[in-house]
């Protein structure tokens, strides 16, 4: 084994990449990462598939009345276990001594990185899951359509926000509060696409302006992630 | 004469309410190998981790790179600072190449140069095990391997040597001479006196958060 003495093109000399193809070589890194581990594939889509299996069995079997809550107690389910996918980026990265820090990525890069590939994880559980869900609480397929706009909605919503929580309690060094953190700021998600389903069945004109929430919140997580993602590196 | 690549003034930190580090001075001129010696708990890994912008001064002035450390941008000097700790900072589901590779496309070095250097530090013929299957010794290789890729301006090792077989121990002094002979500086810290003086051009010694 021997090491050359010299090679061309010092670090000094090389360009920097921008904030896109960093934020895309942490996207596939995470998901990559996922992929092996299978954490999601393996424990929180079942678990979540069995919470919702289990909820008939708490409440009664009764059609009409799964019906009329399904829809709200699924967005239960994918909020709360949702929050969990989020959480398992931070913990990850710690394990590894925050490598992103230590090669210098651009803060906001890793951060929307992260985001993207919670965001792709979340949207896989929340159809996984809520195939489960139309097929036991015998949702209207009529409804369906509309999930196209609000799954993505809340899945990138959830994904900013738990990214962003989880660089918080990784500066508090306390990323078992994570939890307690992005659930109380992912309830306007949760009022919007239980609303946003509601009103696709009800009136379907009146979808638009909980799905304008939903981007509204996603918006803001966005705009908030990025303009602190440094000052949360620096302090985590 | 050239300007230093670190220079402490005076310099404390502090983690919590604990004084690590004491009225710190340190200069490192380029091609420039510290030997840094001490105790369990006397702030070694500390300072490494100041040097690597991961913590901030408490009192005092600090110039890495020519990025200060209290204010200046801490995130591109990291970018030029390469460090290799206690444990293996890989990503232990990827494999040895996909850690690389991974390193080159964040900081725009040719990837190739990447998996040269696998082959340079002796892991040619495993770039695709994953971390998680590599010895310990062969991921403090892998780490050496990324460092020598992306050839930082200041080369931070914590114990070097442990882990490393007799055929790989080589490498240490290989790797510090890349990085100085580009005008680099490097700190070596190590319980292992012997070795690390062989490689050092001057040894320090880090007492109770003092430096002497």
């Amino acid at each position: 084994m021997t090491i050359p003495s010299r090679q061309p093109l010092p670090l000094a000399d090389a360009v920097q990449p921008g904030l896109r193809r960093q934020m895309m070589a942490v996207a596939r890194r995470d998901l990559r990462r996922e992929l092996r581990r299978g954490e999601v594939a393996w424990v929180t889509i079942p678990f979540g598939a069995v919470a919702v299996l289990a909820i008939p069995l708490a409440i009664g079997i009764d059609v009409p009345t799964l019906n009329r809550v399904g829809p709200g107690l699924y967005w239960v389910v994918v909020l709360l276990f949702g929050v969990l996918v989020t959480v398992r980026h931070t913990a990850t990265e710690q394990g590894v001594a925050a490598v992103s820090a230590r090669l210098g990525i651009d803060p906001a890069a890793a951060y929307l990185g992260a985001a993207t590939a919670s965001a792709v994880l979340l949207v896989v559980f929340e159809v996984a899951v809520g195939m489960i869900a139309v097929a036991l609480y015998d949702i209207d397929p009529e409804r369906w359509p509309w999930l196209l706009l609000v799954v993505p909605a809340v899945a990138v919503g959830l994904a900013l926000l738990g990214t962003m929580a989880g660089s918080v309690a990784a500066g508090a060094t306390a990323t078992n509060l994570v939890p307690f953190l992005v659930v109380p700021l992912a309830l306007p998600l949760l009022i919007g696409a239980t609303a946003a389903f509601d009103a696709g069945l009800t009136q379907p004109g009146g979808i638009l302006r909980w799905v304008l929430m939903l981007l509204l919140v996603d918006v803001a997580a966005l705009v908030l992630g990025v303009l602190t993602a440094r000052q949360l590196q620096e302090t985590g | 004469m050239a300007e230093p690549l670190v220079l402490l003034r005076d310099v404390s930190v502090r983690i919590g309410a604990t004084t690590i580090l004491r009225r710190l001075d340190l200069s490192i001129a380029p091609g420039e190998v510290i030997g840094l010696f001490g105790g369990n708990g006397t702030g070694k890994t500390t300072l490494l981790r100041l040097l690597a912008a991961q913590l901030v001064p408490a009192a005092g002035t600090g110039v890495v790179l020519g990025v200060d450390l209290t204010g200046g941008d801490r995130v591109d000097l990291r970018r030029r600072v390469g460090m290799v700790g206690h444990t293996p900072a890989l990503y232990a589901e990827l494999t040895l190449a996909e850690n690389i590779t991974f390193a080159a496309t964040v900081t725009g070095t040719d990837p190739r140069r990447g998996l040269d250097a696998l082959g340079a530090v002796g892991l040619g013929q495993v770039i695709d095990r994953r971390a998680s299957r590599c010895s310990f010794g062969m991921q403090r290789r892998a780490e050496f391997a990324r460092e020598l890729m992306l050839r930082p301006a200041l080369l931070l090792l914590d114990e070097p040597h442990s882990a490393l077989d007799a055929a790989s121990t080589d490498l240490v002094g290989q790797l510090v001479d890349a990085v100085t002979g580009d005008g680099g500086g490097a700190v070596l810290v190590s319980h292992d006196r012997e070795r690390i003086e062989k490689l050092s051009s001057r040894t320090v010694e880090l007492v109770g958060g003092l430096l002497r």
